[in-house]
């Protein structure tokens, strides 16, 4: 056993027998409220992954979770703990929105590249205003990337009821429309829209980022250790709001997608609780971009559950929400088990 | 939607429950066999907020409770469902994998872009959104909508509010200011100011349909102020109602009957009868009828209906009411008749003109009426 | 005096009244994570301690008529969820802030799963006392109604500075915060300490979570609490971990969110949203500004000097 071959199987192993675990947990938990435990777990499945209309449902709501995901993973790289994926991706739906509005009649591929550009720019430096708030004045950032999400909210309704509301959209305030030619369509014959592509095309680019440039090892040392990145001379402050500027424009482009391949217009719907789960997906995934994506899927999976869960069970929709929170706790729990376990270490040869 | 249509479709209701009732009469197989025959319509609901929150949301989950209660009606339901891509995959996942043929989004944001999307895939699939404004040249046809003209109840509880209210202030506490909410605001005010015609309504807007914190201190404010009448139009009126037993004064409920919570204060309120509209429409699948697309009623067809009223209401009052209601009953009565200002002193509504309830120009209105303290400006 | 036509002096008592009303959940869980953090450890997930406090010391109350069983009951889930946070983060390698966020999510779904049963029924409600009957003015009377928790909280802020400084067990929170050596040199367990502080101060924010349930605004759905919890972590920074300051910043806080509708009900609609998001520009601001690169804060526990 090498080490190399240790660490992966370790980083494998562990987070599945966490998940086989949490789903024990959730058998017990549910089973007390009555229901068939065994049943309820196929039902998950069913709904997850048991047809393509179900692994459309799944992938659809896996989307948007693969960008805000990256919002936490990335500056957590770093060392940074936000929580700010809300706000960013409210942000950057809202410029993309009016950016939108403004170019409508332009070539739509131009349209949709200033868009996106908006987003990533709006939504970017959103989180990196929290990255720097952290670096130079010490602000905790976990914080005041939850300030920022509620203010971020408070913006887009003041502006969406205000100024930018479209009179016609009379029961369901929305700004304006970006125009049916501007919007992102389904991939080919299925019913996921092309958002899904964005997101897998995203997270490999920052897999690679993180992981295979010397800017991925730059962020992991001032991660480990800031205090030795600063004595090694390594630019800290520029790298911490560099990396929160890409987690923040990720959330930007989940913003985006959620105005251009869904509403087509910024409105109230946008605050749809993406971020939070994006925390979620970050930390199970470790904060590695490319485990996001089998993770993001997974967590996609299980809320597309939900509804049959509802219907099928009559268990209410919170039900889910217990699930994810004791799959969040068993696989923080296991991070204690890194290192530990004897059969992935490598073999001590004595001496002869 | 005709007063006719409705009697007919009350009819073959009794007719069948009669032969139904025949049918199970000559007993055994032979009748649970026939009873299958009707083939069960079956039907979703889908739901923005939770099913049990006193309000909105409850009204439709007790419409869809006592439609499932029908022997050939076979009912599925979603709570929590948000205005996102989520509702498109509910409705997609309640037709393929429940086999349900007629869908009931019951919040207002589904319509566009969501319904319209997924009715365009369906075509044999009859959704039914609630409050939506179908229109014949751009919406599909399997696409229908259904509303209640609630400010009929609403401005009989301003009658009401108008008698009892001592110091001549009412306040509203409301969601965000849309057509529905200020059409609410202005009937109320409005049926108030019959029998008033001093008095005022201060309204306040939290933002937000579910923001119980900024209830309660709406509440508490407008109490502060001299306000002696509450009433609102939020998911959930609990928290006004309750807030305004606390502080001593009067409340009027919304959605469902929330008499309950408020023993002494509470006056009347404005219900949604759902149960009435998806009966209805149930009937109408199980003969084969055409569903109208555009479904509309007040007090007269049933959609709507006030609350018992509280015992504080003196019986002043209640006459009052009643021969309001009786107005409404018959047809006579007009809320929207000219000459009517807004409260920045602009004619809206010039003399002579009136506007019925089914005047689609209502279902845009922009303005709060004179009398009500509060902008529609955010 | 005039009941209608309050005006200026309307908003002002409507906030002061406001400021006690919205300020005692955060009094109780900015007190609990005060104490939390002095032993050097962040509790992001009391949030879910104060809905599950909510739901349960709501629940409690209905099923038992009684209002103060719920809240003793609503203080004890507080300290179980508590007692899983510590166990949880005093393993090796497991970041505090990210249990704060696992408890948050699985304490807010497990609330809202238990909690199905008790959005309809009407549970008993906490007394109050009503301090304002000198008054001939309703609005004065009213804003002068006191709860019960709040005097309760008044007196808890004091007492705490005083364990702090003076009490034997103070003093071991107190250094286990400040140094992990110092405290392991003097042999004391940091561990066990750091599990009652968490517990105790899980048990302060599940009390907290039961007044928004059984007071103000008194009634049980999935909507009662809008970040409260999280907020009041903001608080104890900005307070300096002190117990005073707590008590004021939750004053102030509360009376910044009693803004928006207390203007709103004297006719100053523009804007409202700008309003409701007061409080947390407020804090934002105030954390700005009393943040500092240089100097540690005067106060912050030397444990956490890592957040």
């Amino acid at each position: 056993m090498t080490r190399e071959l240790g660490k992966l199987l370790e980083s494998i192993a562990i987070p599945v027998v966490a998940l086989l675990v949490s789903l024990f947990l959730f058998s017990v938990f549910v089973s007390f409220s009555g229901a068939n435990a065994f049943e309820v777990l196929g039902g998950i499945y069913r709904g997850a992954f048991g047809s393509w209309f179900s692994w459309q449902n799944t992938l659809v709501r896996a989307a948007p979770l693969m960008l805000t995901a990256l919002c936490t993973a990335l500056p957590a790289r770093i060392g940074l703990i936000v929580i700010g994926g809300e706000g960013a991706m409210v942000i950057g739906g809202l410029f993309a929105a009016l950016t939108g509005i403004y170019l409508d009649g332009l070539n739509p591929l131009l349209v949709i590249s200033c868009m996106t550009l908006a987003g990533v720019i709006t939504g970017g430096s959103w989180v990196a205003a929290m990255g720097a708030l952290k670096h130079y004045r010490n602000v905790n950032e976990t914080i005041s990337s939850l300030l920022l999400n509620y203010i971020a909210i408070a913006i887009l309704s003041f502006l969406v009821l205000g100024i930018l509301r479209d009179p016609a959209t009379l029961n369901n305030p929305s700004s304006y429309p970006i125009g049916e030619a501007n919007m992102i369509g389904d991939i080919g014959d299925t019913s996921i829209h092309g958002g899904l592509l964005f997101g897998l095309a995203i997270c490999i680019g920052l897999w690679f980022l993180m992981r295979r440039t010397i800017y991925g090892f730059a962020v992991d040392i001032v991660g480990g250790n800031i205090r030795a990145a600063q004595i090694s001379g390594l630019p800290v402050g520029k790298l911490i709001i560099l990396t929160c500027f890409l987690g923040g424009a990720a959330a930007g482009i989940a913003g985006v997608i959620e105005v251009a391949a869904v509403h087509g217009r910024a409105n109230l719907s946008l605050n749809a609780g993406y971020g939070y789960a994006g925390i979620l997906v970050a930390f199970l995934a470790r904060h590695n971009p490319i485990a996001i994506i089998p993770v993001a899927i997974l967590l996609g999976g299980i809320r597309a559950s939900s509804g049959l869960l509802q219907r099928s069970f009559d268990l209410p929709d919170a039900t889910t929400l217990v699930l994810q929170g004791i799959i969040f706790i068993v696989i923080l729990a296991s991070e204690a088990l890194y290192g530990r376990i004897k059969w992935f270490q490598p073999k001590v040869t004595s001496n002869a | 939607m005709g007063k006719e249509n409705i009697n007919k479709v009350r009819r073959s209701v009794l007719k069948a429950l009669a032969a139904a009732g025949a049918v199970s009469v000559l007993g055994g197989m032979g009748a649970s066999s026939a009873l299958a025959a009707i083939s069960k319509v079956k039907m979703g609901f889908i739901y923005v907020g939770p099913r049990d929150d006193y309000g909105y949301n409850q009204s439709h989950f007790e419409g869809k409770t006592s439609v499932a209660s029908m022997k050939w009606v076979k009912a599925v339901d979603e709570e929590n469902v948000p205005e996102t891509i989520e509702v498109v995959k509910t409705m997609e996942s309640m037709i393929n994998l429940d086999g349900v043929q007629v869908l009931f989004p019951t919040s207002f944001g589904y319509f566009d872009p969501h319904i319209l999307k997924v009715a365009k895939k369906y075509p044999d699939v009859t959704f039914l959104h609630c409050g939506g404004l179908w229109d014949a040249k751009k919406h599909p046809k399997n696409v229908g909508s259904y509303f209640g003209y609630i400010d009929e109840p609403v401005y009989l509880s301003g009658v009401i509010a108008g008698h009892m209210s001592k110091t001549g202030k009412l306040g509203y506490i409301a969601a965000i200011p849309i057509p529905q909410v200020l059409r609410n605001i202005n009937s109320f005010t409005l049926g108030a100011r019959s029998v008033n015609p001093d008095i005022t309504t201060n309204v306040v807007f939290t933002g937000g349909w579910a923001n119980p914190v900024k209830e309660a201190e709406a509440a508490n404010s407008m109490a502060d102020q001299g306000i002696d009448v509450l009433t609102c139009h939020v998911d959930s009126p609990k928290v006004v109602v309750q807030t305004a037993e606390k502080r001593g004064i009067f409340s009027c409920g919304y959605h469902t009957n929330q008499s309950v919570l408020a023993p002494k204060g509470f006056l009347t309120g404005a219900e949604w009868n759902w149960s009435k509209v998806y009966s209805d429409y149930a009937d109408m699948i199980k003969n084969g009828k055409k569903i109208p697309n555009l479904v509309r009623g007040g007090l007269k067809e049933g959609l709507v209906k006030s609350s018992p009223y509280g015992k504080a209401v003196t019986k002043k009052a209640k006459a009052d009411a009643e021969v309001v209601r009786k107005k409404f009953m018959d047809g006579s009565m007009i809320v929207y008749k000219g000459p009517i200002k807004d409260n920045t002193g602009k004619t809206v509504i010039p003399a002579g003109k009136e506007y019925t309830q089914t005047d689609i120009w209502l279902e845009s209105m922009n303005w709060l009426v004179e009398g009500v303290i509060g902008t529609t400006k955010g | 005096m005039p009941e209608s036509d309050m005006g200026i002096i309307g908003v002002i008592i409507a906030v002061l009244g406001g400021a006690i009303r919205i300020g005692t959940p955060f009094l109780f869980v900015s007190l609990g994570e005060c104490l939390t953090e002095k032993s050097g450890r962040i509790n992001l997930g009391l949030e879910a301690n104060l809905v599950m406090g909510a739901m349960s010391g709501y629940g409690v109350a209905y099923l038992s008529g009684s209002a103060w069983l719920g809240v003793l009951v609503a203080g004890l889930t507080g300290t179980v969820l508590g007692l899983i946070h510590a166990m949880l983060c005093q393993q090796n390698r497991v970041n505090d802030i990210a249990v704060g966020i696992a408890m948050m999510l699985f304490g807010t779904g497990l609330a809202f799963f238990l909690g199905k049963p008790f959005i309809q029924p009407v549970a008993p409600r906490l007394p109050s006392l009503s301090l304002g009957t000198w008054s001939e003015s309703p609005v004065v009377q009213a804003a002068l109604e006191i709860n019960v928790l709040f005097i309760i909280g008044l007196i808890l802020a004091p007492l705490m500075a005083w364990f702090f400084k003076n009490a034997k067990w103070g003093l071991f929170v107190r250094t286990v915060g400040e140094s992990r050596d110092a405290a392991l040199a003097m042999g004391i367990n940091v561990n066990l300490v750091r599990m009652y502080s968490t517990m105790a101060g899980g048990f302060l924010a599940g009390i907290g979570g039961s007044f928004l349930s059984l007071y103000y605004p008194g009634s049980w759905n999935e909507g009662l609490s809008s970040g409260q919890g999280l907020m009041a972590v903001a608080l104890v920074i900005f307070a300096r971990w002190n117990p005073m300051y707590c008590l004021y910043a939750s004053l102030l806080f509360g009376g910044a969110s009693a803004l928006g509708p207390a203007l709103q009900s004297v006719g100053i609609t523009q804007g409202y949203y700008l309003f409701n998001a007061a409080p947390y520009v407020l804090t934002l601001a105030i954390m700005v500004i009393t943040s500092s690169k240089k100097q540690r804060f005067a106060g912050m526990p030397g444990e956490m000097s890592n957040i």
